[in-house]
């Protein structure tokens, strides 16, 4: 059945395209020509293999298609642009060899092709929107309409976006290399930033009606995985990785019965994924075992793992979790880092010492219009016993969330300070 | 989605007889494929069932029964579990994956892992938490 054959086609594209295109890209030096040689490759795939059958080895089968086409379209000369001759004489040249040997050259270049492909995905010339958008197509293996669904944008603004990041990167004729010595850490922060922003944009969507998307979550996570076996070395790719297997763990746990957002203190903790919670852990300890001291994704894997390590709520070691916040407010300092910090000192030593923090915090411009800011604030207000400014701090919160589900947990606990006493104070 | 992929057990692999050298290359190279494709979840290769053993069940008895068993096609040699978006893309790791008895014919099994969202719908807030009890309740019992 042709539906039948699809689907098998789709799963070998979602297994090889990344492998694929990079390896393209290696070859004709054009990220832009790359994919779409491989688009060629997969449109050849889904004419052929319903009636062939899926061949044995699929990926190859993709890459030769790939590569005839290649030297088709550089014989024909018919998109010989000028930036194309000169590879185009190299890549016939690259023909003679004996094809076992590009092939076994091939597979010893997969890692580093990908790596390039992750680097020139997350180039610094591109917006930061057409990084992630290039990153889950060229390396998720997403279509434009998938990417399209899970930002909740127009799929011709995805198509427009991804384009124009691929001319802009042409352009700009940014080489497919790996960045070296003080470049490299730049560039893979910035690297680990787009799969960090795209992991929250699943984990706690910012718009919208559902309060997480998980199959972002699961993206970004796989990504990160993937990269964490191609710089081994690196801690803070290992820090992300165990930030994020921490974080998914508790996916399931984090809505409730409808829907609504459930608060990481009142999750249900049996129902974490204790899977993740071990990857988490294990990766987190990689990170601590290359030595150094911790990054800021590291850091905040650490303060995750204090809380999947704490098989009940009492038993948080709070005093840590409000160290490892101050470490982090010292390498980067933020008012958001500054914020959580206060809620950690608030939990460890009660809540005035947080409130104090927080109110040092009531000046900041960045976070004027940050919900959470009025949240915490709310929060360390009612445990003190002052209601009336808690409910305002509360509905005040609830007024600056663009996220409907959260707004509704926001407002139902402004009602509460007006019903019930203070809950005790925990600390 | 997950999928648990089951290596069914046979002859050899209850008798103990461990992979040889070439197979365990293959497996350790196909183990890091699937790593580094960051699908990989767990995976572990299990005993033989003579150092295992079965807790029957009979109304309010239990009953222990010792290894080994002799119904070998039922019984597992290994395991893993991964996490795909389809599952194609779990048969298609699967067929990627080495002979695990180059000398005979075997099955590798892939099934669906359950998860709350797989109900959709279907799974009423009663019904939600209903089942958010039960977990409570098998957790308490842990």
């Amino acid at each position: 059945m042709a539906s039948d054959a699809h689907r098998a086609i789709d799963a070998v594209w979602r297994i090889e395209s990344a492998k694929l295109i990079a390896g393209l890209a290696r070859m004709v030096r054009d990220v832009g020509l790359a994919e779409d040689l491989a688009q060629d490759a997969l449109v050849a795939a889904l004419e052929r293999w319903p009636e062939s059958g899926v061949p044995d080895n699929p990926g190859a089968w993709l890459m030769a298609t790939a590569k005839h086409r290649a030297i088709d379209l550089l014989r024909r000369g018919a998109r010989l642009e000028h930036k194309h001759e000169e590879l185009g004489r190299d890549l016939l040249a690259r023909q003679q060899l004996a094809v076992p040997e590009l092939d076994a050259a091939l597979d010893d270049h997969v890692g580093d092709d990908l790596l390039r492909l992750v680097f020139i995905a997350c180039h610094p010339v591109l917006s930061t929107e057409a990084r992630v958008a290039l990153t889950l197509r060229l390396l998720g293996g997403l279509t434009t309409d998938e990417i399209a669904r899970a930002f909740l944008v127009p799929e011709p603004t995805v198509a427009q976006r991804i384009v124009r990041a691929k001319r802009t990167l042409a352009e700009a004729r940014v080489p497919f290399e790996v960045p070296r010595g003080a470049e490299f850490a730049a560039r893979l922060s910035s690297v680990l930033e787009v799969l960090y922003l795209v992991f929250n944009e699943g984990y706690s969507a910012t718009s919208g009606q559902d309060w997480m998307r998980p199959a972002l979550c699961e993206d970004a996570l796989r990504l990160g995985r993937i990269l964490a076996e191609l710089v081994p070395r690196e801690p803070e790719v290992h820090g992300l990785v165990a930030l994020m297997e921490i974080q998914a763990s508790r996916l399931r746990a984090r809505s409730g019965p409808s829907g609504e957002p459930v608060l990481l203190l009142d999750q249900d903790r049996a129902r974490w994924d204790h899977v993740l919670v071990g990857r988490g852990l294990a990766a987190l300890a990689r990170a601590e075992r290359l030595g150094g001291a911790l990054g800021p994704y590291a850091l905040q894997a650490a303060i995750a793992a204090c809380h999947a390590r704490a098989r009940k709520p009492a038993e948080t070691d709070w005093a840590r979790i409000a160290a490892l916040y101050d470490a982090l407010a010292q390498l980067a300092p933020s008012p958001v880092v500054e914020l959580n910090r206060a809620v950690a000192v608030a939990m460890a030593f009660g809540p005035a010492a947080g409130l104090e923090i927080v109110d040092a915090l009531q000046a900041e411009p960045s976070l004027a219009a940050y919900h959470l800011l009025p949240s915490v604030r709310g929060e360390l207000l009612a445990r003190l016993g002052r209601r009336d400014e808690a409910r305002a701090e509360l509905e005040r919160a609830a007024a600056l969330t663009r996220n409907a589900r959260e707004r509704d947990l926001l407002l139902a606990r402004a009602a509460a300070c007006a019903r019930e006493p203070a809950p005790p104070d925990p600390a | 989605m997950r999928f648990m992929i089951l290596v069914k057990a046979n002859k050899d692999s209850e008798a103990g007889v461990l992979p040889g050298e070439a197979l365990l290359t293959e497996m350790g190279k196909y183990n890091e494929e699937l790593a580094k494709a960051g699908v990989l979840l767990a995976g572990e290769g299990l005993q033989p069932s003579s150092k295992g053993a079965r807790v029957r069940f009979s109304g309010a008895r239990r009953t222990v029964i010792d290894g080994p068993f002799t119904e070998t096609k039922e019984l597992l040699a290994g395991f893993w579990l991964i996490q795909v978006k389809s599952l194609e893309e779990a048969i298609e790791w699967v067929k990627r994956s080495p002979n695990p008895f180059p000398g005979e014919e075997s099955e590798i099994e892939i099934r669906q892992v359950f998860e709350a969202e797989d109900f959709g719908p279907e799974l009423t807030p009663e019904l939600r938490e209903q089942e958010r009890r039960l977990r409570e309740q098998v957790a308490a019992k842990r």
